[in-house]
């Protein structure tokens, strides 16, 4: 078994790769390695990595059913009998419900952090390789995008497109995506006037095979650095909109939701509305700690820390 | 962010003074992003599925006078006409009636503005006092436990719910310790007190004379305002930092430590002076920020701003209220990017 795993690493560690796919995983290991030194990122990483697991689990790891009124059993403090953290004003176990709510928040999170990159990457990539008019006005919508304040565009999105967490996905992928096309097109720009971007022209290869090829593989590393960073600004935005009742449709736990009905109840009862902030901060922070710890890997120019 | 340098092709010019030029371009620029940001809003009024006539002329009006209504909006002419009509109406400050206070939409905005720009501004005049130095000491001490303080407090303002601090503040020093006021612009005992110069509470009071009501106004604003300042305080400080080690690790400084010049005056004098461009563009944008991201500190502390109108008219379905706040909220964003884009041509002397 060690042996298998020592066999293993001198295979990453190589320093004569026999394949490109050694060379790969290899580059991918080094990466690893550097960002397991950074304890920060690493505990970013672990809770994410929980947070994915009580998701997963969320039937099993529950005390209760998340949706169950118990109405006798209204606005328990923390530490009562069945309910560690309590439960709300319809007496649901507020435990149960964060367990829940979980899955919300990374459903909102994964589906806006595939949408936004991917719509930019495809704006920026396009017009910054085929440059010219398509540039200038591909452009210039991305700047009317940039220039409307980002939670009163989402706001006004959800208004036309009616409440609930589809549309909550939406509107922040809408307001998310132009940054993305910004850096796209940056990066697409130094690439294409390099050499070996006009040796593979030379062979013959069209625009659709250099850009998917060749433009986008070198486009996802800073891709990935800013999405991570991103994704607690999602988490918060989604949380901001459930707040104002325009995301997840009550009784979904959805955590931003939740602050909101505990609202309500904050002087006499203030755990109802702390728990899910707390959850809410934990998230975004972890997100925020790996996204640091990420950018001085895999984009060792931009750190400063 | 390093400053990039181009190389253009010279182009054939016209003969005209460059500040001429580029002042046509900064307005050509200018105008292109309003029309395609009062086209956005557009679309979006186009696409609700809320019926305009219905709104106008309720559910028991007869068919004519839904007819009547529907072509005195000027919905049976083709989409690109009625973006004429909305375009022309905009420019000339009409952005309809709101359905809920039954006035134009523009003279609401008028009233409630003033409450965000208060906000707003004490809130980023914080950040930059605290946020500035911290950010200075933070690099130029690097590695200490300042530092660390510092880097703390910036990721717990990244990653906070602003709502729920909001509400966390008012539990403890509203509900617990009371020290500050609660909601609200002032407490009931002095509202409509003050004569409306401004519209700006804090200044109108002191125009006024009124000191109790501008203790009150300001028992009001400093929690919300604090909350404002510490999340412009996070960013700022950060930005802070990063272009201080940048400076810092510059052969200039190293050249001026030599020539025995004192610590101060190589970061303020020296360092610092050659971060301020840059640094005017991370506050302008982090100014607009408070503008539109006051939204749910507004909804938090009930201050009745344009954040807080937008939401109310939202929820009520009175779309000409939030295609109008839009459009304004849209307009002072670019108005600050056009501005810090001026500030920074004015102190960078390479544009010059």
């Amino acid at each position: 078994m060690s042996s298998q795993a020592s066999s293993l690493h001198a295979w990453l560690t190589s320093e004569t790769p026999t394949s490109r796919r050694q060379a790969r995983w290899a580059a991918v290991y080094k990466g690893w390695l550097s960002l397991k030194s950074n304890h920060m990122a690493m505990a970013g990483l672990a809770i994410i990595i929980a947070l994915i697991t009580v998701a997963a689990l969320a039937p099993w790891l529950a005390p209760h059913d998340p949706f169950v009124q118990d109405l006798g059993n209204r606005l328990q403090p923390l530490g009562a009998e069945g309910h560690v953290l309590g439960t709300d004003s319809l007496g649901r176990d507020i435990l149960s419900r964060l367990i829940y709510g979980a899955r919300i928040t990374l459903y909102i999170v994964a589906l806006v952090a595939l949408i936004a990159p991917i719509v930019g990457l495809l704006v920026g990539t396009i017009s910054g390789y085929a440059g010219g008019w398509v540039d200038l006005v591909m452009m210039r919508i991305t700047d009317i995008f940039l220039a409307f304040p980002r939670l009163v565009l989402a706001l006004a999105f959800v208004a036309a497109l009616g409440a609930g967490i589809e549309n909550a996905v939406l509107a922040i992928s809408l307001t998310a995506w132009p940054p993305y096309a910004r850096m796209a097109r940056a990066e697409t720009l130094t690439i294409r006037g390099s050499d070996y971007i006009s040796a593979i022209r030379l062979q013959g290869a069209g625009p659709l095979r250099i850009i998917t090829k060749h433009i986008w593989p070198l486009c996802i590393s800073s891709l990935i650095v800013r999405v991570t960073l991103d994704m607690a600004g999602i988490i918060l935005a989604a949380a901001g909109l459930g707040f104002l009742g325009l995301g997840a449709q009550p009784p979904s736990p959805e955590w931003g939701a939740m602050i909101s009905e505990g609202r309500r109840f904050l002087l006499d009862h203030w755990w109802v509305a702390t728990m899910p902030g707390l959850a809410i901060f934990t998230v975004s922070l972890a997100f925020n700690l790996l996204g640091d710890g990420l950018r001085d890997v895999l984009d060792p120019k931009d750190s400063s820390s | 962010m390093r400053a990039q340098r181009t190389f253009v092709k010279r182009q054939p010019q016209l003969p005209l003074p460059p500040w001429v030029r580029g002042l046509v371009i900064t307005l050509f620029s200018i105008s292109i992003t309003m029309l395609g940001l009062l086209l956005v809003t557009f679309l979006i009024g186009r696409v609700m599925p809320i019926d305009p006539v219905l709104a106008v002329v309720g559910e028991r009006a007869s068919q004519e006078q839904y007819d009547a209504v529907f072509k005195d909006l000027g919905l049976d002419k083709p989409l690109i006409v009625q973006f004429f009509y909305y375009v022309s109406d905009v420019l000339r400050g009409d952005f309809g009636q709101s359905l809920l206070t039954a006035r134009p939409v523009a003279d609401d905005i008028a009233r409630v503005f003033p409450a965000t720009f208060e906000l707003a501004t004490i809130g980023i005049l914080l950040g930059c006092i605290l946020g500035v130095p911290l950010g200075v000491i933070a690099a130029v001490r690097r590695g200490s436990w300042i530092d660390q303080i510092a880097r703390v407090v910036a990721l717990v303002g990244y990653s906070m719910p602003i709502f729920w601090l909001g509400l966390m503040g008012l539990l403890l020093f509203y509900g617990i310790l009371g020290w500050v006021g609660g909601p609200g612009r002032q407490g009931i005992f002095y509202e409509d007190m003050i004569p409306s110069v401004t519209g700006m509470i804090l200044i109108d009071s002191a125009l006024a004379r009124d000191w109790g009501a501008f203790w009150d106004a300001f028992s009001h604003i400093i929690l919300p305002a604090s909350l404002l300042g510490y999340y412009s305080l996070a960013y700022i400080s950060r930005m802070t930092r990063s272009f201080m080690l940048e400076q810092l690790s510059a052969e200039y400084v190293t050249t001026a430590r030599v020539k025995g010049m004192s610590e101060w005056a190589v970061i303020w004098g020296h360092a610092f002076k050659n971060i301020r461009v840059q640094l005017i563009t991370v506050i302008a944008l982090s100014y607009a920020n408070l503008l539109e991201g006051s939204v749910l500190t507004e909804i938090i502390f009930s201050w009745p701003g344009i954040g807080s109108y937008i939401t109310t008219a939202l929820l009520s379905a009175d779309m000409n209220a939030v295609l109008g706040g839009t459009v304004v909220v849209g307009l002072v964003f670019i108005c600050l990017n056009v501005f810090s884009d001026l500030l920074y041509k004015f102190f960078d002397p390479r544009s010059k």
